[in-house]
């Protein structure tokens, strides 16, 4: 009988993770995932979750260790969040490039300096090129299904590559819910036994994590490539498999919102989809037309359902908790090149907010889809703007 | 014996038939070393005593073990001369080999 | 000195487990590896991390190691496998031995730290560092364990250097620290000795750690063929030691008595060629300090 728990998001990811049965767990702490940890820690101690605890030294050694197991055949799983995303950074391309269906959660948390332990999503969206399969979760229920689901793509032969959990730091990792527990035995039912073919065998040993000339190196990394272009598929297919067993799915790759008959929509990522939704039913009632696409992978880029949302006269916004420095926010750089590579001729405008665990407000959001609608008149403007920012720039 | 192996390796033509990430069989040989030689470690079998300094002492194992006594296998051998200095006997002579010679 | 750990060298299985690989001519780290490995059999997990060793076995498609390995990060040897020893007891896997090879720059360096967590874990592998006395694969820079006044190619000597300013680090007795269940340092010139660590250190329930001093004749500049040689001289010098430490002592393994001449142990070596009297009279006054210690507190 499956059971309803009042949890924050990081208890639900390890919810998550002990549901799917990892062999080996790695953990080092950092705020705002230590929750996640902790959580696994007293699980592995009271027994109800079977696994080797590594207390590792590093975040470096955490992707490290979880390469070595994943590499005899354990399923494993770890967290971390910004500075130790980033210290283990060698190891993220490591674990991609060498085909290890590591699943860990990242407590999205701004990268210093200057230091500040609050959320934003600067660590992980500055990753995206580092092979890992990106999804970002709105709240502590997708967050534990996300876990679970994360496993069956990972480990599909026709994948074999790690996936990161993006938990928004102390809005979603440190907020409660009731969140449904899944049934163990439906989960053992849903996530097959890890069986990769490529790994160390007494039997039929094998080498690993070799070096590849120019003649043939090319060729991994388009394979590589391949693969994660074929998880879009996959990932449909799992969250649609999931609905149909456990009655909760998420819509793949994004999820949209009211967007079919919008004026213009807001792209977004996280929890902060939960607002705009608020928003977008309170300016619904005054009669605008607005609506929401949530991306909920970065990594494959749901190029498809992005360009997809392209419709005459329709103004598009990006809102995103991250700035590539001298440029524009990643995400807007990723959507707004789908959407020329679909024609799409009307405004596309980016909003920076939430940097450093700066709030984004319900109003902040009714202003970011006045300008949205009023977008067209204002052509000449910035396509980049931060949302509230406390100083005045150049008379904006 | 376990022993890593020359086996036939045909340059891949399509993506499929490239392993799945770095992952191969282990052992796996394609070439030989004896082109690093510039000299070769020339037995004399009368002299050998079969004490196994030489065998122990070669970095690359391209000494093999034949019956009581020892063979160099010259395919692996890359001419350190380590079993020449360690050969308590000397039965173990360097010659100096000419380009062409140890193929 | 033998015991029930000795392992004679025609009972050594005639299976080569690290063959094929394209190490220079003479190189001593490639005989460790291919020793220690006859001794841990075909059941072995060995990690490596980037240095020579890796370099040299595993460049697609040409696999030198016939037993299952990968190549680690460089910081990662140890984490590593610490990992794979966690996953094969969760995977209940039987009758294995988990290893790893790196050098003296993926050992005392960028990766003690990982080194010291695995210790520090009492995780179940060995650890066998490879002790060549500089990174050696990038072309012989300057490592923590690279010895005073050896030249490298980041400490020049000649006319305006005189090669590394410092002394190697201590990694046995930084290991010991630890109070780790077995340590000892190794020679490639004293193979019975090596061969009985190796195995000794099989049956260790727990982390042990094996410091092989590994001749490099590429990077020491010398005739390859002697390798052992160099390291029987570094032995009987007394600038190597050989040792253990279990069971919170220390005991030595061998001493060489009267030292063979420093001088003579140096001059072999072309990357010690520009050390003048001042300099051996500072090695040599290290060496005796350090033996004094040795002589009045370690067991024999």
């Amino acid at each position: 009988m499956s059971k309803k728990l009042f949890l924050s998001g990081n208890e639900a990811t390890a919810w998550g993770a002990k549901l799917s049965r990892p062999h080996v767990i790695a953990a080092y702490p950092i705020t705002p995932q230590t929750v996640v940890v902790e959580k696994l820690a007293e699980m592995v101690s009271t027994g109800s979750l079977n696994a080797e605890y590594l207390h590792v030294e590093s975040e470096h050694s955490a992707l490290s260790a979880m390469m070595g197991a994943s590499a005899i055949g354990a399923r494993t799983f770890t967290a971390t969040s910004s500075q130790g995303l980033v210290y283990m950074a060698e190891c993220l391309h490591y674990a991609s490039g060498g085909r290890f269906p590591i699943v860990m959660m990242n407590a999205n948390r701004s990268l210093a300096l200057p230091w500040s332990i609050y959320g934003d999503q600067r660590d992980s969206l500055s990753l995206l090129d580092c092979g890992w399969m990106q999804v970002y979760a709105e709240d502590a229920q997708e967050s534990l299904d996300l876990v679970i689901q994360a496993y069956r793509i990972a480990e599909d032969v026709r994948v074999l590559t790690p996936v990161m959990i993006n938990l928004d730091g102390f809005v979603l990792t440190h907020t409660y819910e009731l969140v449904m527990i899944p049934d163990q035995e439906d989960v053992d039912a849903f996530l097959p036994p890890y069986a990769n073919p490529n790994i160390m065998d007494l039997d039929h040993p094998r080498n690993l994590g070799f070096s590849s000339t120019p003649r043939d190196n090319m060729e991994f990394k388009y394979q590589q490539h391949m693969a994660v272009l074929c998880a879009k598929d996959i990932i449909g297919d799992v969250d649609a498999a999931f609905g149909e067993r456990f009655g909760r799915h998420y819509g793949g790759l994004v999820s949209n919102y009211r967007t079919d008959d919008a004026d213009c929509v807001l792209i977004t990522l996280g929890s902060v989809a939960g607002t705009v939704r608020a928003v977008v039913d309170e300016m619904r009632k005054d009669g605008k037309a607005v609506g929401l696409c949530r991306l909920r992978y970065v990594r494959p880029f749901p190029e498809a359902e992005v360009a997809a949302l392209s419709a005459t006269g329709r103004t598009l916004g990006v809102l995103e908790k991250d700035i590539s420095f001298g440029y524009e926010g990643t995400v807007y750089t990723n959507v707004n090149s789908a959407l020329l590579k679909a024609g799409h001729a009307s405004p596309v405008l980016n909003f920076i907010g939430g940097l450093g665990g700066r709030s984004i407000t319900r109003e902040d959001i009714r202003s970011i889809f006045e300008n949205l609608l009023d977008a067209e008149r204002q052509r000449a403007i910035d396509s980049v703007r931060f949302v509230n920012l406390g100083v005045a720039t150049h008379g904006r | 014996m376990i022993k890593p192996k020359i086996q036939q390796y045909r340059q891949p033509c399509t993506i499929s038939e490239y392993p799945v990430g770095p992952s191969f069989q282990a052992g796996h040989l394609v070439t030989t070393n004896s082109n690093y030689r510039s000299s070769k470690p020339i037995i004399d079998i009368t002299l050998c005593v079969g004490c196994l300094a030489c065998y122990v002492a070669c970095p690359d194992g391209a000494i093999v073990r034949d019956g009581k006594k020892v063979r160099m296998d010259y395919d692996f051998c890359k001419g350190c001369g380590i079993c020449a200095s360690e050969c308590k006997v000397k039965a173990i002579a360097m010659k100096k080999e000419t380009q062409g010679e140890n193929e | 000195m033998g015991d029930e750990y000795s392992i004679k060298i025609r009972d050594l299985t005639d299976d080569e487990f690290f063959f094929g690989h394209k190490g220079c001519g003479g190189c001593g780290g490639s005989l460790a590896v291919r020793l220690a490995l006859k001794v841990l059999g075909p059941r072995t997990f060995a990690v490596l991390p980037a240095g020579c060793m890796s370099a040299v076995g595993f460049i697609f498609p040409q696999m030198a190691f016939a037993v299952n390995a990968m190549i680690s990060t460089f910081p990662g040897t140890a984490s590593m496998l610490s990992g794979i020893a966690a996953g094969a007891k969760a995977l209940g896997l039987k009758e294995y031995q988990v290893v790893g090879f790196a050098g003296d720059g993926g050992t005392a360096d960028i990766g003690l730290q990982a080194l010291s967590g695995a210790i520090d874990r009492n995780d179940p592998i060995m650890y066998i560092c490879y002790d060549n006395e500089a990174y050696m694969n990038t072309g012989i820079q300057k490592s923590g364990l690279t010895p005073y006044g050896a030249r490298t190619t980041t400490t020049p000597a000649g006319q305006t250097g005189a090669g590394s300013r410092t002394t190697k680090k201590n990694m046995f007795e930084i290991v010991a620290a630890h109070k780790i269940p077995y340590a000892a340092t190794a020679s490639v010139g004293h193979v019975p000795d090596l061969l009985r660590k190796i195995n000794k250190a099989k049956s260790v329930q727990g982390t042990s750690y094996i410091h092989v001093l590994a001749p490099c004749p590429t990077g020491w500049e010398y005739e390859p063929s002697a390798t052992l040689e160099i390291a029987r001289n570094a032995v009987a010098s007394g600038m190597w030691y050989l040792a253990e430490y279990e069971n919170d002592g220390f005991s030595l393994n061998h001493d060489p008595g009267e030292f063979f001449p420093l001088r003579d142990y140096l001059s072999a070596q072309g990357r010690f060629k520009h050390v003048n009297s001042d300099a051996i009279k500072k090695i040599q006054w290290e060496r005796d300090r350090q033996w004094n210690k040795i002589r009045r507190d370690w067991k024999r």
